[in-house]
This record gives structure tokens, C-alpha cells and sequence, in this order.
């Protein structure tokens, strides 16, 4: 398979970066802007907040000026309702039926509320928007919303900005065995192996923000994750090899130096 | 007349539009989303739509997250 050919289709759209970068935790639009740059991501989410008026630049005019597609979340939300009417909001807002679906249970955990969500989700299908359900790793539930409607399910990797990185691993193999929608690693990530190991399970595409907004050298993070995911891609569609519970040479196993002082077993 | 503008309790003048009340917070209308009474009110009718009394005015701009 050629690499050009490789495209994300999500939402019936094409993308040539399987690294969708959250805005959250920029020390400054400077510093994000470079960040999104060097990830290259086509994608970009934005929270839903009231209107502040003593806050001074706009995140959206970073992300016009980069050409990158906004996705709405409705991060902060609680219920259902809260959900719909933030996705509602974000649409008239931003223009875009477009919406990460992210409904949590508490704010410790921060962990997603799957009752609320597969609320939420139904309803917001029904309105037309385009949903992507940030979800627990549950191979039941993720197949739910897509049997609901929903244009990708984004299983967590571990709790959001966490960087615990692929709590478990089976579970995301499982999700990805069985979709039939993009699935698209959210939340957990911590570092560029991460990245990899998420795309290595099958995943289509990555969501991350903290792990690139929090890091020493935000820029750099953001070249490391781009290229742990196109690494990672890449090697799920070489396909590795099995795991073996003893060696295989690598090298001929006949003709070494010394062969004849070793008998024969 | 009372509303509330995102949490924090106002006084406009009796049969004050939505508009007037996005205008307290900004005068920009490119990328903010308005909800009275958790109902969104679209752009096109903020000039049009009439508030009362203890109306719940929300107004909702896209920040960094996610």
C-alpha cells in the first residue's frame, strides 16, 4: 500500500494526518501555533466557554490562519442536555455540525459518563451533527454509538491529561477489530510511543493535547507525536510479526565458525 | 428589567434584544453563540428577539480545550 493513498476518511471527509491536536493547555496562542504546525494535524478541537471580555486573542484566528479544520467539544459538560445544548451552541457559533462528544462523571476522574453520552449522542444524531463520542475503553459501548449513528467513537486511552499512556491495550484491540467507523485514540497520551503503540493497535487516528501543550518544548513534542503516529500507522499496515516464545536466527544456522565441535543434539 | 448574562445579574431596559445583551460583552458577533433559556437564538434574530424578565442569557465563544 502506498503511503499518498493512506487517508483518513472521517465524517466523509479526507485527511492526510491521523493527528487530530487539542488546543487545551498552551501556555500561549504563539507557542500552540508553532505546536500545530509541527504536528501537522488537519484537525483541531476548541472548548465551548462563556464570552470573556477582558480576554484578549482569539483561538480561532490562530486556527483560520493555519487552515485547520475546528472541532467543537463539549467538554465540562455533565448530562445529556448540558451536551446537545453546547453541540448546539458550537454550531451556530463556528458553522460546523461537527462535535466531540465528551460527557463526564466526575471531575476527578474526569472519566466518561456512558449513559449521558449515548444520550447525548442519539439526540445529536438525530439533529444531523456529525458525532464523535469520546468514550470509556468499552468495546460494548463503542459499538453502540455506532450502531447509533455516530461518525467515529474515541476511546480513552487512560484519564484526560493523565499521561498514563494505553491502560489497556486488549480493550482498544477489541474496539478496533470490530468497528466499522474510524476509532480514534483520545485521551491518556503521554508520549510519542504512545502515539505509535495506539496506531499499532489499529487505530485510525490519535487525539491528543497536554502531552504535546504541557511539554518542555511544546514544538518538538508536536514533531515527535507526528511522527510516532505515522510510525505506528505504518507499521500495523506492514503487519509485525508474531510473538515467539524463543529465538529464530536471524542468520544462517549453518556454516559458523566452530559448527563441528558442537554435537549434533 | 433583570437578566442574567452569563451568571451575572443585569439591568436592561424594558423590551431590550438579544442584541443589546451580546453588545454588554462584546461588539464582535463572528464566532459567538447565544442560548436564552438554554434555547439558542440564532444570529439572523438576535436584532429581533425580544428579552423578559429573568431571562437566562448565555453567550459562548470557542477558547482553547480539548
Amino acid at each position: 500500500m502506498d503511503d499518498t493513498d493512506d487517508t483518513l476518511v472521517l465524517g466523509g471527509e479526507k485527511f492526510a494526518s491521523r493527528l487530530i491536536m487539542g488546543t487545551g493547555g498552551a501556555p500561549s496562542l504563539e507557542v500552540l501555533d508553532r505546536a500545530l504546525a509541527a504536528s501537522g494535524t488537519e484537525i483541531t478541537t476548541v472548548a465551548m466557554r462563556r464570552l470573556d471580555p477582558a480576554s484578549r486573542g482569539s483561538v480561532l484566528d490562530v486556527l483560520r490562519e493555519r487552515g485547520v479544520r475546528v472541532l467543537p467539544n463539549t467538554a465540562g459538560c455533565y448530562t445529556a442536555g448540558e451536551a446537545v445544548l453546547t453541540a448546539r451552541l458550537a454550531r451556530e457559533a463556528l458553522g460546523t455540525d461537527w462535535v466531540k462528544l465528551e460527557v463526564i462523571n466526575d471531575e476527578r476522574t474526569l472519566l466518561p459518563d456512558p449513559i449521558e453520552t449515548f444520550d447525548a449522542a442519539e439526540r445529536l444524531v438525530a439533529e444531523g451533527f456529525v458525532v464523535l463520542p469520546y468514550i470509556g475503553d468499552d468495546p460494548a459501548l463503542a459499538r453502540r454509538l455506532e450502531q447509533a449513528g455516530c461518525a467515529a467513537v474515541m476511546p480513552l486511552g487512560s484519564p484526560i491529561g493523565s499521561g498514563l499512556g494505553i491502560r489497556n491495550p486488549h480493550s482498544i484491540e477489541l474496539i478496533t477489530e470490530a468497528a466499522t467507523v474510524p476509532v480514534i485514540l483520545d485521551a491518556g497520551i503521554g508520549t510519542a510511543s504512545d502515539a505509535a503503540l495506539a496506531m499499532e493497535l489499529g487505530c485510525d487516528a490519535v487525539l491528543l493535547a497536554t502531552a504535546v501543550t504541557r511539554a518542555r518544548r511544546p514544538e518538538l513534542m508536536a514533531m515527535a507525536m507526528r511522527d510516532g503516529v505515522v510510525a505506528g500507522r505504518r507499521a500495523r499496515l506492514a503487519g509485525r510479526i508474531p510473538r515467539r516464545r524463543y529465538a529464530e536466527a536471524s542468520s544462517p544456522v549453518t556454516g559458523p565458525v566452530g559448527e563441528q565441535r558442537r554435537a549434533p543434539s | 428589567m433583570r437578566v442574567t448574562i452569563n451568571g451575572i445579574s443585569r439591568d436592561l431596559p424594558p423590551g431590550a434584544t438579544v442584541a443589546q445583551a451580546v453588545e454588554t460583552l462584546t461588539q464582535a458577533g463572528a464566532g459567538v453563540a447565544v442560548a436564552v433559556n438554554d434555547e439558542v437564538v440564532r444570529r439572523g434574530a438576535w436584532g429581533s428577539t425580544t428579552l423578559g424578565e429573568n431571562d437566562r442569557v448565555e453567550v459562548l465563544t470557542a477558547v482553547q480545550g480539548g
